[in-house]
């Protein structure tokens, strides 16, 4: 009979042998290639370092129209956010974030980047499920956790400080 | 000036990302970025940071960690306990209204895939 | 009658069906890969016409489906049954094609090893003679996968040196009676192998233990080996996964050479920055509909296994911190002369 030797272990038992999952696992170290490290952080440095200079030369442009520090800041901010929703509308950033990594993510352009993509992709499913409620799935986190952070410092240096 | 305070920071940024074992994505370091800069910022670490590179320290998220940090520590100042929950949105509400604002109107366009 | 079952987990059937018609439909970076002339239409955008992604894929899905019927003259009606799956969220692209084709349907969900599932169910039904004509297809889509799966699209961020590129694509293989030409002689159903893989950047090595299970199970039960194949194929393992499927196997004893290959490594060209190579339900449906059928017909192979191999996660198992199963599944397609 063909079932005479079956037997009741499934193969994850099997396999949930810390030794095998180990073994495999040096397996796959062994085989995976390691990413262009200095070529990676050559296109950081320089993309992060171009948008933040940009960025710095919006804030020189907003002081000398008259603009206080501060105002002039919050300008630029809002202009890179502009700057970053546009060119993700237009399908540049995602090319721009390739070649980059943390060089166009960090940014605060990177931050509109993730807010307009998760809006922009589901907006084939609506306005209220699709685009309205979907548009925070990557840079909610971000908004939480700052808050939350932020909201504890206060109120430790209210107590403590 | 900007230029290399900016560019460290998304140097940092992507170092972290390539180098863990474990892949760290892009919510995972926007996350790390803003708490990393919200708690310097709290230390009086990120300040001169920001009188060195100016836009350099302010336009990475971290920069967005200091504001909300600052504007919490102000509003507890000014308005005690409340102020801890409204200060930091006070002071990046401009930012993120502009995100929201820009993404929905944003969505004239169609994703190209 | 003689017991179409052997060894373990294979079975060799009596009257093995002959794949009588074949389609594969692709995407344009499919198109400007190195098998870009064995593909039946290469569609100039990812959108198809359609108003959406998912809907661009079900049309080609349905557009391969009739490609295949078309090339042997068969309508419809005349099919007793579509055995199709894709890789969203309840395989909603062959659901709504068969929505439109109006052929009795059995929605299958294999991961990308549903195609080969498919062609063994499908031959299981055409040796019993529970059927005539059986159409197997599948499909995947490049930008349905990534949003399902991954990040948005338009969102800037550097894929993995590990990842694959989901295929776009689908694939459809008619099943029938047939003396000549190339026939399903057999097949391995597989079982679930989880090594503990927890990188979803890194599905090659998910499914590696899997293939390499359900090949030396193919050799065990029908008492073969790697000499008796012309080519042993698997769907989509790509670069990292290919080579420990093969380290996994040749463990055992029986030494593959270059025998082995691999749809994922075969559907893209280095260059086009693909990274670890394709992925999909349609990599290896593309492929073996075009490229591996084509060869055998030309009598380039006479005997080849292809083994369909499947990463089983969702977006939500991945969240909660499990594994990555996989499974694989084989077919031996031998050439009728």
């Amino acid at each position: 009979m063909v079932y005479k030797n079956s037997r009741l272990d499934s193969t994850r038992a099997q396999s949930s042998q810390p030794n095998q999952e180990q073994e495999y696992q040096k397996m796959v170290n062994k085989l995976k290639p390691n990413p262009p490290y200095l070529r990676n952080a050559l296109a950081a440095f320089s993309v992060g370092g171009f948008i933040c200079a940009l960025a710095q030369a919006s804030i020189n442009l907003f002081l000398q129209l008259g603009l206080t520090t501060h105002d002039a800041g919050t300008a630029t901010v809002v202009l890179m956010i502009l700057m970053g929703a546009l060119l993700t509308g237009l399908g540049i950033y995602d090319d721009l974030g390739k070649f980059a990594g943390a060089g166009s993510i960090i940014p605060i352009t990177g931050f509109a980047n993730v807010i307009v993509a998760s809006a922009l992709e589901w907006k084939r499913e609506g306005y209220i499920f699709g685009v309205a409620a979907k548009m925070f799935t990557i840079a909610g986190p971000v908004l939480v956790y700052g808050i939350i952070t932020s909201a504890l410092i206060a109120i430790i240096i209210l107590f403590w400080g | 000036m900007a230029f290399l305070i900016g560019g460290t920071i998304c140097l940092i940024g992507q170092l972290i990302m390539d180098l863990t074992p474990f892949s760290v994505t892009p919510s995972h370091a926007l996350v790390g970025f803003v708490v990393g800069g919200s708690i310097l910022s709290a230390l009086g670490l990120y300040q001169p940071l920001i009188n060195m590179g100016g836009a350099g320290a302010t336009i990475p998220l971290s920069g967005f960690g200091h504001a909300l940090t600052q504007g919490a520590i102000e509003g507890v100042k000014t308005k005690g306990m409340i102020g801890a929950l409204s200060g930091g949105i006070e002071a990046t509400a401009v930012g993120v209204g502009a995100a929201i604002i820009f993404g929905y109107i944003i969505t004239i366009f169609t994703p190209q895939g | 009658m003689r017991f179409k079952r052997i060894g373990k987990q294979s079975i060799l059937f009596n009257h093995p069906p002959k794949i009588i018609s074949t389609a594969s439909v692709v995407g344009p970076k499919e198109g400007e890969g190195p098998l870009k002339e064995t593909f039946d239409l290469i569609i100039k955008d990812n959108l198809f016409g359609e108003k959406s992604w998912e809907k661009a894929e079900s049309k080609i899905l349905q557009e391969a489906v009739r490609i295949a019927l078309e090339k042997v003259k068969l309508n419809r009606e005349e099919i007793d049954l579509f055995l199709a799956g894709d890789l969203l969220n309840q395989t909603i692209s062959a659901n709504f094609a068969a929505r439109q084709l109006g052929i009795p349907f059995f929605g299958l969900y294999g991961a990308c090893a549903t195609l080969v599932e498919g062609l063994i169910l499908g031959s299981v039904l055409i040796d019993g003679a529970y059927a005539e004509n059986i159409i197997a297809a599948v499909s995947s889509h490049h930008d349905t996968a990534e949003r399902q799966f991954r990040f948005p699209r338009e969102m800037g961020h550097q894929r993995p040196v590990t990842a694959q590129w989901t295929v776009t694509g689908a694939g459809a293989i008619i099943l029938a009676k047939g003396e000549k030409g190339p026939r399903i002689t057999g097949a391995t159903v597989g079982k679930v192998v989880d090594f503990g893989i927890k990188d979803q950047n890194d599905m090659g090595s998910a499914m590696a233990p899997a293939a390499a299970d359900t090949i030396i199970r193919n050799f065990r039960d029908t008492n073969t080996g790697p000499d008796d194949f012309d080519l042993i194929v698997t769907g989509d393992l790509a670069l990292i996964g290919k080579t420990l499927a093969q380290q996994l196997i040749e463990r055992e004893g029986y030494i593959l050479g270059d025998k082995f290959t691999d749809c994922g490594l075969l559907i893209y060209d280095p260059v086009q920055d693909t990274h670890a190579g394709g992925s999909g339900c349609g990599c290896s449906a593309v492929v073996t509909c075009g490229y591996l059928l084509d060869s055998m017909k030309s009598g380039k192979y006479k005997k080849i296994m292809l083994v369909g191999t499947g990463a089983l996660l969702s977006p939500l198992s991945i969240l909660q911190g499990e594994s990555i199963p996989g499974i694989a599944h084989a077919v031996v397609i031998e050439n009728f002369i």
